[in-house]
């Protein structure tokens, strides 16, 4: 099934700030096959969102874009397919073509992508009438159909209303149907749910699979929340300053994770099932990229690091065909670790779930 | 400080409207008939869905709205009605709000320091610019910031140190109060678990009083010594998270915690979370009343839906 729909190649940028060059992004590769689901998961400020920006060509003026190629292949109206260097194109080629219609993007602060004099039923329907060329008689038909498919009730009323009129999920809400209402290739969701309750949640993401399966749209999700990655991903990239640091199927992240900071990421999850009295967190904070990082960048902050992690970058080791890490503890060399105790406590934990469950397996 | 129930509630909160008009024939009733309290040293988690009224309950008890109707009681004072000068100022010095989005509740133009040190400012809680700084240091080091901080901007931090301004302004007052609107949603897993523990700590040593608003149940089950559940602006249920997640009752509250997603791909996968719809549950939340069940578990419906849901739980 060789339908890739985008191919992120050796991506490299650096921000031009006054306090010095700040390199945010350090050699990035990503696939994405046709229908499928990613998720990018990693710490405020690793360079989750950047890395998406950049592949809808809304990088902000101060960037600089060392090297790379971002492929992507979508389909014409007229069924064929295309496929364009997103960094060879220029803006304004990309903002008629591409955004908003090939590839659409949920942005974090749903107030950004909303016009707060415009009332939401407006703002819903001028990307249709202007991308589907439907009338707007159609187009508020439509408009009102996503709503209430996004879960707002009265959604003729709620037409009328202005953004600051609304709750925070509900404009989340109306944020995800105008990124869907003209049928994308590639929806990319930056943190689509953070500001929803969860059966509002579960609701959106099994809307977002629907439309996956209806119209083989494929989807990025960039989201901390590894329950919600858990539920729709079928590949996760771990990324940690400016790199992914490990990649692999879900199953490969979440029972068998090869990095000290993926290892980090999921023992800070509560657990419904202990009363530990404090969360754990991972020591220490994330690099500051405005000085060049010399070896590995996670070591200062790894009670596992090894002298050459402060020596030497590691390459991405291969343990499977589709999993990667990037520690030097697998290299052959290392002496063997095993993920803490309590982590790998809730993994069988998880695991005896699934056979009580019976679900599967 | 554990939470202190022999003494009276820090806040009580008697059936409390908010409706907001939106035309001539659409009210919003965002908040309709709420009654709950919290007492010394206490959390109390408001769940919800969104648009439930929880954001509209936090603003309403910190009076950035005129309540439609209902009676809100702090340290004994009534802030309902019109405020005297001393009620006004209680209420702005010993409860504090710490707000959603840290970044728009930040003056991006103001250094962090005097962002933190404005309510002292205000009030004129210190005699002298040193003493002044001493709090001000005292209170960056408590949430985990340096005092080099101090001149910093907004923009210059990450959202989880942002995070830690916003708090450490409500902190600075020596609150006995502090509503937290969803402070921890927009932060990644290890920042959340850094600023939560930071909460309890904060709890431990000065024994404020917490209404904490998420819909994360996870984080919400962890932190609360109490939950209240809310919908379509009513509660329909509140007890001890015990209570709470070991037997809850009303259907809506059932839906949300099967919703809740665990970060295991093999269960989650496969699950749908129980629906739940108002409109074709059959039930009137006219008709019901927040009805006791034991201890400090109530439920809202009519006596004989309470009787059903409580048959077929047991
Ligand atoms: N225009 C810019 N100028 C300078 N630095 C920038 C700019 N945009 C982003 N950065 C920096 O690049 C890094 C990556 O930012 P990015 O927004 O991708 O983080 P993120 O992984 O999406 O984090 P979060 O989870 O907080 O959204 C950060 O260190 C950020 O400060
Ligand atoms: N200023 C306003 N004018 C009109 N309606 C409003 C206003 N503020 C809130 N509402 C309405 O009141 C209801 C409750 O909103 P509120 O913000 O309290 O919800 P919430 O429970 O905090 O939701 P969320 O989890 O999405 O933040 C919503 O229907 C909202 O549209
Ligand atoms: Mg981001
Ligand atoms: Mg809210």
């Amino acid at each position: 099934m060789a339908d890739k729909i985008l191919d992120i190649r050796n991506l490299d940028i650096t921000f031009t700030t006054t306090a010095g060059p700040v390199h945010a992004i350090r050699g990035v590769n990503m696939d994405l096959e046709r229908g499928e689901t990613v998720a990018i998961v990693g710490e405020s400020g690793s360079g989750k969102s950047v890395v998406m920006k950049t592949a809808m060509g809304i990088l902000a003026g101060n960037a600089v874009i060392n090297s790379g190629e971002i492929i992507f292949r979508y389909k014409e109206d007229d069924g064929s397919t295309q496929e364009v260097d997103i960094l060879k194109k220029e803006k304004k080629w990309i903002r008629k073509n591409i955004n908003g219609r090939k590839i659409s993007m949920i942005f974090q602060d749903p107030m950004t992508s909303l016009d707060p004099t415009m009332t939401i039923g407006k703002q819903l329907m001028e990307g249709m009438i202007m991308h589907l060329k439907i009338s707007p008689k159609e187009a508020a038909a439509r408009a009102v159909q996503l709503l209430s498919e996004v879960g707002i009730t009265e959604p003729g009323r709620r037409m009328k209303q202005y953004p600051h009129q609304l709750s925070g999920g509900m404009r989340q809400r109306v944020v995800i149907a105008m990124a869907i209402s003209c049928n994308p290739d590639l929806l990319i969701c930056d943190e689509p749910t953070t500001a929803l309750d969860v059966t509002i949640q579960a609701k959106i993401l099994e809307l977002i699979k629907k439309l996956q399966a209806d119209h083989g749209i494929s989807v990025i999700y960039i989201t901390h929340d590894l329950g919600v990655v858990a539920k729709v991903a079928d590949y996760v990239n771990v990324m940690y300053a400016g790199k992914i640091v490990e990649v692999g199927n879900i199953e490969e992240i979440f029972y068998e994770p090869r990095h000290p900071y993926t290892w980090g990421l999921l023992s800070a999850m509560p657990d419904l099932e202990t009363d530990d009295s404090r969360l754990y967190t991972i020591p220490g904070s994330p690099p500051n990229l405005l000085h060049e990082v010399k070896g590995d960048a996670f070591a200062p902050r790894n009670q596992y690091a090894l002298k050459i992690d402060s020596l030497k970058e590691p390459p991405m080791f291969k343990i499977s065909e589709t999993h990667y890490a990037a520690t030097w503890l697998l290299d052959p060399r290392a002496p063997k670790v095993e993920m803490p105790e309590e982590l790998s406590r809730r993994i069988q934990r998880m695991k005896k779930e699934v056979k009580e469950d019976g679900s599967r397996l | 400080m554990a939470a202190d129930y022999s003494q009276e509630p820090i806040l009580k909160v008697e059936h409390m409207k908010q409706y907001f008009k939106v035309s001539s024939s659409f009210t919003v009733k965002a908040v309709d008939d709420v009654s709950f309290d919290i007492y010394p040293g206490e959390t109390y988690g408001l769940v919800g869905e969104s648009g439930s009224g929880k954001t509209t309950i936090g603003r309403g008890i910190i009076r950035l709205y005129d309540p439609t109707d209902g009676k809100i009681t702090f340290k004994g004072a009534d802030i309902t009605g019109k405020l005297d000068k001393d009620t006004f100022k209680l209420l702005r010095t010993k409860m504090q709000m710490i707000f959603q989005d840290p970044m728009a509740s930040l003056n991006p133009r103001k250094k962090i320091g005097d962002i933190i040190g404005e309510g002292l400012d205000i009030h004129k809680m210190y005699s002298t610019k040193e003493e002044r700084k001493q709090k001000i240091d005292r209170i960056l080091a408590m949430v985990g910031l340096a005092a080099e901080h101090y001149d910093r901007y907004p923009y210059q931090f990450s959202g989880g140190q942002r995070q830690r301004v916003g708090i450490a302004r409500a902190l600075i007052m020596n609150p006995e109060l502090i509503i937290a609107d969803e402070c921890i949603s927009a932060l990644d897993v290890s920042i959340q678990a850094q600023v939560v523990n930071l909460m309890k700590d904060i709890q431990e040593e000065t024994g404020a009083a917490y209404l904490f608003i998420a819909h994360d149940l996870s984080m919400v089950k962890y932190i609360s010594d109490r939950i209240g559940v809310l919908h379509l602006g009513r509660m329909l249920e509140t007890g001890t998270t015990q209570e709470i997640f070991s037997r809850p009752l009303h259907p809506y509250t059932r839906s949300l915690l099967s919703a809740i997603p665990s970060p295991n791909p093999r269960t989650e996968k496969g699950r749908t979370a129980l629906e739940y719809d108002y409109a074709t549950s059959g039930l009137d939340y006219d008709k019901g009343t927040l009805t006791k069940v034991e201890g400090s578990h109530y439920v809202h419906g009519t006596a004989k839906e309470i009787a059903e849901w409580m048959e077929s739980t047991s």
